[in-house]
């Protein structure tokens, strides 16, 4: 109680805090959590070894609480951006539920925790990827190329496709050509992705004077480059069959995907420049989502039913 | 005296609890994933070696 009454005071008037769990589970971005948690679970268990299913389950969670770190600290640095796009406006920091240096200690916290965890438990390697990740995503990112360059989301990307590379070397306690592979199909996803939510987002954007490549480049070079990184991620999803990594399962899912991302592209490509309702984008948007979690389910389940006849054979 | 206390309205004595309820639950769960985590590394016999 002396506490309390101290506080009272020395700020007369100060705030109570009425964040509820609920707030800073928010923080966390659950729905990045969620791909993040996706991708690293494919990785771990597409690699070529048996784990503790406990250890498993412990690497995961602490990747999935090292994103979440890395997204309140994203959300504490642009908590000022976050507050003019109605995408973001109503996120626990601006809408005052949350203070930012509470979200910074929030963010920190997780951060070290889920490092520590990771290493004590399972092992350094997949401990120092995900220290870096979180660190590229909250420094190189947020902080940095967010605001400086419209390639900000080509770069950043990185930070969004490590998590199955961790899963991996929680598992292996190494790195290899196929889970590089699973990072690269994410790193070329992420342009044509996030562009499309840019092309008919430009308007919120360039209010917060964050140079995303339609605001800086104009929209017929970001439909472009969009066209062009579809062509080639439609072609890197590939590349785990055709180099022999997976079976033809995950080959025909992603030769199928990947004609689709295409022709959702060329959609973009060729839609009528006055469309306001902007059906293409939201399209490729929503296609591009399921492509991911579909490439990743099908590199899972071909992993599996390997397994599965290998067992089944020996 | 009554004027130096913090009276806390209903909204934010609920969210102090949600707040505490996660707190316990996470520390709870902390300690049971390292609990399990040191068991399922070094076995029961960590507990056997000599002090």
């Amino acid at each position: 109680m002396a506490i309390a009454r101290k506080n009272a005071l020395d700020h007369p008037g100060l705030p109570v805090s009425e964040a509820t769990a609920a707030d800073y589970f928010a923080l966390l971005k659950p729905r990045v959590m969620s791909l993040v948690v996706f991708t690293a679970f494919v990785g771990l268990v597409a690699a070529p070894v048996t784990i503790n299913p406990l250890m498993a389950i412990i690497a995961i969670a602490a990747i999935a609480i090292g994103a979440g770190a890395a997204g309140a600290l994203n959300m504490w640095y642009d908590a000022d951006i976050d507050i003019l796009m109605a995408r973001t406006a109503s996120r626990p920091i601006p809408q005052g539920r949350i203070e930012p240096r509470q979200a910074l200690a929030f963010g920190l916290v997780l951060a070290v925790l889920s490092v520590l965890t990771l290493g004590v438990l399972v092992n350094w390697l997949s401990a120092a990827m995900l220290a870096f990740t979180i660190f590229f995503y909250a420094v190189i990112y947020t902080m940095w190329l967010k605001r400086l360059t419209p390639q900000n989301i080509v770069i950043g990307g990185a930070a969004g496709a490590f998590p199955p590379m961790i899963g991996w070397a929680a598992a292996m306690g190494s790195i290899s050509v196929e889970s590089f592979l699973l990072f690269l199909i994410i790193f070329l996803w992420t342009p044509p992705h996030f562009w499309a939510l840019a092309l008919y987002k430009s308007g919120e954007y360039g209010r917060a004077g964050i140079p995303m490549m339609p605001n800086v480049a104009g929209p017929a070079s970001t439909r472009r480059q969009i066209f062009t990184y579809a062509l080639i991620v439609a072609l890197v999803g590939v590349l785990p069959f055709a180099l022999g990594y997976v079976g033809e399962l995950y080959g025909a899912a992603a030769a199928v995907l990947g004609t689709g991302f295409v022709i959702a592209s060329a959609s973009v490509l060729a839609a009528p420049r006055d469309d306001p309702s902007m059906k293409a984008e939201k399209s490729l948007f929503g296609f591009s989502i399921l492509y991911l979690f579909g490439i990743f389910a099908a590199y899972l389940a071909d992993a599996v039913l390997q397994r599965a006849i290998v067992a089944i054979g020996g | 005296m009554g004027d130096d206390f913090v009276t806390l309205t209903e909204s934010q004595k609920r969210a102090r609890r949600s707040r505490s309820v996660a707190i316990a639950l996470a520390l709870f769960a902390m300690v049971i994933i390292f609990y399990a985590a040191t068991i399922a590394k070094f076995g029961h016999g960590f507990l056997d070696r000599a002090m």
